[in-house]
């Protein structure tokens, strides 16, 4: 391919015009539409068809800049018989000089002091996703996104270099064009992050160090994602449209007794009366709740300048049923940027507004349980007159009422229930930044942002559902309004001074963010539908949070090689008392470019290397609720009444408060090193880390009679997480025809509870969670000084000669004689130690190929299917109705429950195969303008485990009624012109 | 904008909104009172007052009942599911036992609330919120009525756990630390706290249903000088008697039937009886412990729902044969105290089983007429819990007497019980009573009432080998256990808060 050198011609004297012509094309010789070309100097420009092909008039001696977003600029000085120049482009090399978006800026990366991760839309997770978070999934190491069910548009736990939180929130803050948003959940939505259709995305920084994150001060202790979506660029209007059609598969179920099998047993175990209530066909329970569900996801955008003012339009469309009957999701999004510049450029004015609405009908997934449960003899009719009431559904009766304890047939709760909601979200924000023309190092940058959220929707029973027929309970409504307003302000100046190799940048600014939440009172209303048989609370849940911060930044360069970085974030929360309503985050951190330094110019092998090392503060307050530091008293409900003589009243308790709640604090040391080799054909990023959390916000007890209550939210306790993550890409092959790329990451959490209560206290076991069905009150895992968070908390199993578990045998851990609470023990933990991401491309000519990965090693699963329902009783179950079991039960033979044994901890290790895409570029069909591809799509390819349960990547730790995860085939037609 | 961060709540009020006008008073009064009825802000569950329990269990009636219950020959729970219950049973409970916690804190809870009212109620805070006349002088009331429940808590935690941290109206809140106390100085503060408020609480019988007057002082009084040798070493049954005495005369009269004790409408048919009672409605006062707890639980297997009024069994609770043995012919007694349901026999192989051992269905959501509570399908129940009531006096005084050699007084003082009992004045009438005989007759009347535990402590028969019940000590045949089992431990939680807090002997 042509090289710049190559072209470089003598200057002439001769001026007369010539007409230029060419085609330019990318390094694999595809066609680039769009390119500009300039002449140099002058306002005459032109740009390439949809060939690639150009023609220019200019002056024989002129230079011709080739300019195309993504690639290496290219000037060519002509000489005068030059009538046909041919250009390739070379794509920058990404690691080098991709601009990241950072907190109120953005810097090459080449420049970055601390970690930082950029994902771009070429990297994105392909297929049909409804979420944006779920595009990084696996993507970048020491970033954990498990998606929290199979459901359409499912809501995902986000986790940036472990949890720094017990009791408070471990989500990183989002920040969508600026605006961060509240991780609050939202009434009637899934995922309140579904309102961003991901093919808006233009790309995502991963802010994961405290001196990157600290920036946004007291909500960054989690780590930052910053998403800039997409926006309007060329002068050429350009219209693309995209669907993609599948289906959606189960592709496991919770294995338990077969009709036969379950027969088997009765006949075998049980006594007359419970044998006589077997059903005499063969239902598989779980086969009749899924389905095959087909999903839609359509785009259109189209983007250009109108009269120089830079726009994009985008609307799609997204129609998704889930593998659970009845469950369906339908969202109609639409954005639009405008980007014009004014004042000669001086002005860039950017306007983003997005709206959403969604429609969900959520099925009720009591239906999951209950299918696991429910007898696999009986049939999902029957013709018994009792039944008749409940919609001729066969149901266990207790006399000729429903058998209240019983699982519900779960075809009725389907059928019976339908859960609507509506949901309209907007964001929006218009943002200003202006170069001060009579100092043009200074801008001043105003963001001013809405973000606007409402859903409601309500819950009917029909009036034959047997879990309602008693109470009459039928209409449940429910909504709920946000309405988050801000503010931003900053200043930046940059100057590069040549004297002293020196450049400095640096940033000051403002910012104001106001959330108010409103959840009106609801009721529940009964099948005569006036009369309010619940009645509502007194008043709705109304709060209203404000966060006003003062910022600055400092970046230093000198000679290009040495990188300083300072910040400071004063932060005022309202959540706090005055005198622990401010809280400081500094940090300091600097960069090393070694392969600058003249004893490594010009190396062959090593095309970058750079040391990084940073410090910083960074906070938390999310979790905590609005005005828990102020005394205040809470009316009780109408259901929560005390009786004197023939009164009732409403009671006013005293809350119990910490006047000196503030915030969590983390501090954290990162280093890193950024290497290339063979002129960046192999890239990788090593960064190590130690993040130590103090003032936890803690939910600890307290000394009785000391509150009003025992147990109170208060700083107190600490968190240590230390790692190492790895990231490296590769270009394994690069040619003309075919290019491979392969990247992989892994990364290394140690997490440990350093403080966890006022007084140190060797006896004291911890703070328990993890709460798991079968019990009252049981929880399986516990927050302990020297241990990791997500430590279960067991008894020791014993085994027979054959490894059966003998049941209700545990080991005496402490050698008292008794068995009892003390001889609980930790082990293992629900948070994977190691995960990794793997993920290749591979292009063939007009071929495409991709495929993804992402895995965790040594995290455990409590197995709760197993723990609660793998025991005889459930079959026959006490309160005189059969219910189906685990096939576990067959292995232990356990009659019992033994919730709290170590048999049910398992290890959950897997390697999960995200994404498999195969693409074709048809390019131009039949001279048409439209420009043609076609991808085909499976996600979810498949699991490799040694965990016996539904599966393994469950964020909590306990598997019980999992909505299972599908395995989705689509295809995709896209076009362009 | 940056006064902005002061933002306030726009619904929950501070105290000085709340204690602002008498009406305030008596909404803060009525969670005074709700901390033993209920267990948070919104029935049956969703705001709790506790924490590290589960909200269902965590009432102050169901976690007395199961700490004075379960160690004891008169009940058995066939939940297995709920970490550390069955340990009651089996009598090897730790310091790390949920309910154990849950009792402990649930009593301290009221008592902070308590301390927090009779604070606002001092004569500065009144006079300052212009209260004054009729309006002062009922709040007066209400005052010592906080004192009296919080004594009364300092009494459930002297019996339970001996030596427990102190806090009055005068410890600051946050994050202090309560010293301890020892187990006598609390007596002693108890028993000097009823006789100050003796004065101030309203005459027996005159006050609303449901709250406090000077009987409740006594019939507390009563009961704790009955233990007294127990708490401190020195017997005081003598001073018992006096107690007792005092509510017998003034003016309480026993339900003609035992029955109508434990019915949804026992505010009305047992009126004159109860002295002080938990208040409980299926429809506004709801939660799944108090009598909810107590009605559901005592029903399972294919037990007949309809005559407990519930439409909810739980298949918990039963009884060793111990029990029924008190009574004649105990599944058709004369002694129409007895009410059992025999599922599967007496003998318990399996304590997890619910059909083994007798049922009881003496607590029920019925009403005296046999009719149902309206608010029966909501599954929560409207019977009312008497924490004190007449049947008590009378078994303190013949105890008392007993003890004393007065054969005349305690065998009058027994047969007025038999007698409604029988119902019949000659039919199980006694002509002398002996101690051992006292215990048997207590728990004919008062079993699964929360007293067991206390009784068989003081008279030598819990932890000691010398009186055996099924699986007592984990044994099926039953056995003694270690002797410091008679206290409970405090809670693991209050140890590693408060660094003033020394753990019970051998926990």
């Amino acid at each position: 391919s042509p090289n710049v050198n190559h072209l470089i011609i003598t200057k002439t004297t001769k001026k007369a015009d010539v007409t230029v012509s060419g085609n330019v094309t990318d390094e694999t010789g595809m066609p680039l539409p769009g390119v500009s070309i300039l002449v140099k100097g002058t306002s005459k420009g032109t740009s390439t068809d949809v060939d690639g092909n150009y023609s220019i008039v200019a002056p024989s001696d002129a230079t011709l800049v080739f300019q195309f977003i993504g690639f290496v600029s290219q000037e060519v000085t002509l000489n005068g018989k030059m009538a046909k120049v041919n250009i390739s482009l070379k794509p920058e090399s990404k690691a080098l000089t991709e601009v990241v978006v950072i907190g109120y800026g953005s810097k090459s990366k080449k420049d970055l002091t601390g970690s930082v991760a950029a994902v771009t839309e070429k990297d994105f997770l392909k297929g049909p996703i409804s979420s944006p978070e779920q595009l990084l999934t696996g993507k970048v190491a020491g970033v954990s996104i498990i998606s929290g069910s199979g459901a359409p548009g499912a809501s995902s736990q986000i986790l940036i270099r472990g949890g720094n939180s017990i009791s408070a929130g471990n989500s990183p803050l989002i920040v969508v064009d600026g605006i961060p948003l509240d991780n609050g959940t939202l009434a009637g939505s899934q995922n309140p992050m579904a309102m961003i259709d991901p093919k808006d995305i233009e790309s995502f920084s991963v802010l994961k160090d405290a001196s990157s994150a600290a920036i946004y001060g007291s909500r960054a202790s989690n780590g930052v994602i910053i998403i800039t979506t997409k926006k309007g660029t060329s002068d050429k209007m350009k219209v693309n449209f995209t669907t993609s059609n599948g289906v959606q598969q189960v592709v496991k179920t919770v294995d338990v007794l077969s009709a036969a099998q379950f027969r088997d047993f009765v006949n075998a175990s049980g006594d007359q009366t419970y044998i006589d209530k077997l059903g005499n066909t063969s239902t598989n329970w779980q086969k009749e709740i899924y389905q095959s569900a087909f999903v839609t996801d359509n785009s259109f955008n189209i983007s250009g300048g109108l009269k120089k003012l830079p726009y994009r339009l985008s609307v799609g469309y997204l129609n998704q049923n889930g593998v659970l009957k009845t469950d369906n999701m339908e969202r109609l999004n639409s954005a639009l940027s405008l980007n014009p510049k004014f004042f000669n450029n001086s002005l860039s004015v950017d306007v983003n507004a997005r709206y959403s609405n969604i429609k969900n009908r959520f099925a009720n997934t009591a239906a999951i349980g209950s299918a696991v449960r429910f007898d696999p003899t009986q049939s999902i009719y029957s013709d018994n007159a009792d039944l008749a009431k409940y919609g001729g559904y066969f149901q266990w009766l207790d006399g000729d009422k429903w058998q209240n304890q019983s699982p519900a047939n779960p075809v009725a709760l389907l059928n019976q229930n339908n859960n609507n909601s509506n949901v309209d979200q907007f964001i929006g924000n218009a943002r200003l930044d202006y170069k001060l023309p009579f100092l043009p190092e200074l801008r001043a940058n105003l963001n001013v942002g809405y973000d606007y959220s409402k859903g409601e929707g309500v819950t009917v029973f029909s009036t034959d559902a047997a879990p309602q027929y008693l109470n009459h309970f039928q209409r449940t409504p429910y909504a709920q309004e946000k309405k988050n307003k801000l503010f931003d302000f900053y200043l930046n100046y940059n100057k590069d001074f040549k004297a002293s190799k020196s450049n400095l940048d640096l940033t000051g600014g403002y910012t104001y963010q106001d959330f108010y939440n409103d959840i009106p009172n609801s009721a529940t209303y009964n099948y005569e539908g006036t009369e309010v048989t619940v009645q509502p609370a007194p008043f709705p849940t109304t709060t209203q949070n404000t966060l006003v911060s003062f910022f600055g930044r400092l970046n230093y360069t000198f000679n290009e090689k040495y990188l300083l970085q300072a910040s400071m974030r004063a932060d005022g929360s309202s959540k706090f008392s005055k005198e622990n309503r401010w809280g400081y985050f500094p940090t300091i951190s600097g960069a090393w470019k070694v392969n600058l330094e003249n004893f490594m110019k010009g190396s062959e092998t090593i095309s970058d290397f750079k040391v990084r090392a940073g410090w910083g503060v960074t906070g938390q307050q999310d979790g905590i609720q609005n005005y828990k530091y102020i005394p205040v008293y809470a009316l009780s409900t109408l259901t929560a009444q005390y009786q004197f003589g023939d009164n009732f009243y409403q009671m006013y308790r005293p809350v119990a408060y910490d006047p000196n709640l503030k915030w969590e604090q983390t501090d954290a040391i990162n280093v890193g090193l950024d290497l290339g080799f063979f002129n960046n054909r192999i890239t990788a990023t090593i960064d190590a880390y130690r993040k130590n959390t103090s003032d936890l916000l803690n939910n600890i007890p307290v000394p009785g009679g000391s509150n009003f209550s025992n147990y109170l939210l208060t700083n107190v306790g600490s968190l240590r997480n230390k790692g190492i993550e790895l990231t490296v890409n590769t270009i394994p092959v690069s040619k003309k025809d075919l290019n491979w790329n392969l990247g992989f990451n892994v990364s290394y959490n140690e997490n440990e509870v350093t403080k966890l209560t006022q007084v140190t206290d060797p006896n004291y076991p911890g703070v328990p969670t993890g709460g798991i069905t079968g019990g009252t009150g049981s929880n399986i895992q516990i927050f302990s000084i020297g241990h990791k968070s997500g430590a279960f908390y067991v008894y020791q199993q014993v085994y027979d000669a054959n490894g059966k578990p003998i049941e209700g045998a545990y080991v005496d851990r402490n050698n008292d004689g008794i068995r009892n609470e003390k001889d609980l023990y930790h082990y293992k933990s629900s948070i994977a130690p190691v995960a990794l991401g793997l993920n290749s491309s591979l292009t063939y000519k007009k071929w495409t190929a991709s495929m993804a990965f992402h895995g965790s090693v040594n995290n455990y699963m409590y197995n709760n299917i197993y723990s609660n329902i793998g025991v005889e009783k459930r079959v026959l179950d006490p309160l005189m109705y059969l219910g189906n079991a685990s096939s576990n039960m067959l292995a232990t033979g356990f009659n019992e429950t033994q919730l709290q044994s170590d048999y049910y901890v398992q290890n959950a290790s897997f390697l999960r195969m995200d994404n498999l895409n195969v693409g074709y570029h048809f390019g131009k069909l039949n001279r048409s303008i439209a420009n043609l591809s076609i991808t085909a799509n499976v996600q979810n390819v498949f699991v490799v485990t040694k965990y016996k349960g539904l599966d393994p990547e469950i964020s909590s730790g306990i598997d019980n009624n999992f909505y299972p995860r599908p395995r989705t085939f689509t295809l995709g037609v896209g076009v362009d012109f | 904008c940056i006064n902005d961060l002061d933002r306030q709540p726009f619904y929950d009020v501070t105290s000085n909104v709340v204690y602002k006008t008498p009406e305030g008073y008596k909404q803060a009064l009525a969670k005074v009172y709700g901390c033993y009825g209920t267990t948070g802000n919104q029935g049956p569950a969703g705001q709790g007052d506790l924490g590290g329990i589960d909200e269902g269990t965590s009432d102050f009636f169901r976690l007395f009942w199961d700490a004075q219950q379960l160690p004891t020959d008169e009940t058995v729970t066939a939940w297995n599911s709920d970490p550390g219950l069955q340990d009651f049973h089996l009598m090897n409970w730790s310091s790390d036992n949920a309910f154990l916690k849950g009792i402990y804190y649930r009593s301290f809870y009221q008592i902070t609330a308590a301390n927090e009212f009779i604070r606002e109620s001092s004569d500065e805070k009144l006079a300052s919120r212009g209260i004054s006349g009729n309006d002062a002088a009922e709040i007066k009331y209400q005052a010592a009525e906080a004192r009296f429940l919080r004594a009364f808590q300092y009494w459930v935690l002297i019996d339970l756990f001996g030596n427990v941290p102190f806090v009055d109206e005068n410890s600051p809140l946050g994050a202090n630390l309560p010293p301890q106390k020892d187990r006598i100085t609390l007596f002693k503060y108890v028993e000097s706290e009823l006789k100050a408020i003796e004065s101030l609480l309203k005459e027996p019988r005159t006050n609303e249903y449901g709250r406090a007057d000077k009987a409740a002082a006594w019939a507390l009084l009563a009961r704790l000088y009955l233990n007294a040798e127990v708490y401190t070493g020195d017997a005081k049954y003598a001073e018992a008697a006096v107690y007792a005495n005092k509510v017998i005369s003034a003016g309480y009269i026993l339900t003609p039937k035992y029955k109508n004790l434990f019915v949804a409408d026992n505010n009305v048919v047992a009126k004159n009886e109860i002295i002080l009672s938990i208040n409980y409605d299926g429809a506004k006062t709801q939660s799944y412990g108090g009598t909810t707890f107590l009605v559901n639980g005592s029903v399972g297997a294919d037990m007949d729902k309809t005559i407990s009024g519930t439409s909810a069994g739980w298949g918990g609770h039963r009884t060793t044969k111990n029990l029924p043995k008190l009574f004649e012919n105990p599944l058709n007694s004369a002694d129409k105290r007895a009410m059992f349901v025999d599922n599967a026999g007496e003998e318990i192989n399996n304590v997890l089983v619910f059909s083994q051992g007798y049922a009881s269905i003496k607590f029920k959501n019925i009403k005296a007429d046999g009719t149902f509570s309206p608010n029966m399908n909501l599954g929560y129940s409207d019977t009312d819990f008497p924490l004190f009531r007449l049947g008590e006096m009378y078994l303190i005084v013949a105890e008392a007497a007993v003890r004393a050699g007065n054969q005349t007084a305690a065998v009058n003082a027994v047969n007025v019980l038999r007698a409604r009992a029988f119902e019949s004045q000659t039919e199980g009438k006694l002509t002398s009573i002996s101690l051992p005989q006292i215990l048997d007759e207590r728990s004919r009347e008062l079993y699964w009432e929360g007293f067991r535990r206390t009784d068989l402590i003081r008279f030598h028969q819990f932890v000691e080998g010398t009186y055996l019940w099924p699986w007592k000590g984990g044994a099926a045949t039953g056995s003694s256990v270690e002797s410091h089992r008679i206290l409970y431990p405090i809670p693991s939680d209050e140890i590693s808060a408060n660094p003033n807090i020394i753990q019970n002997k051998n926990y």
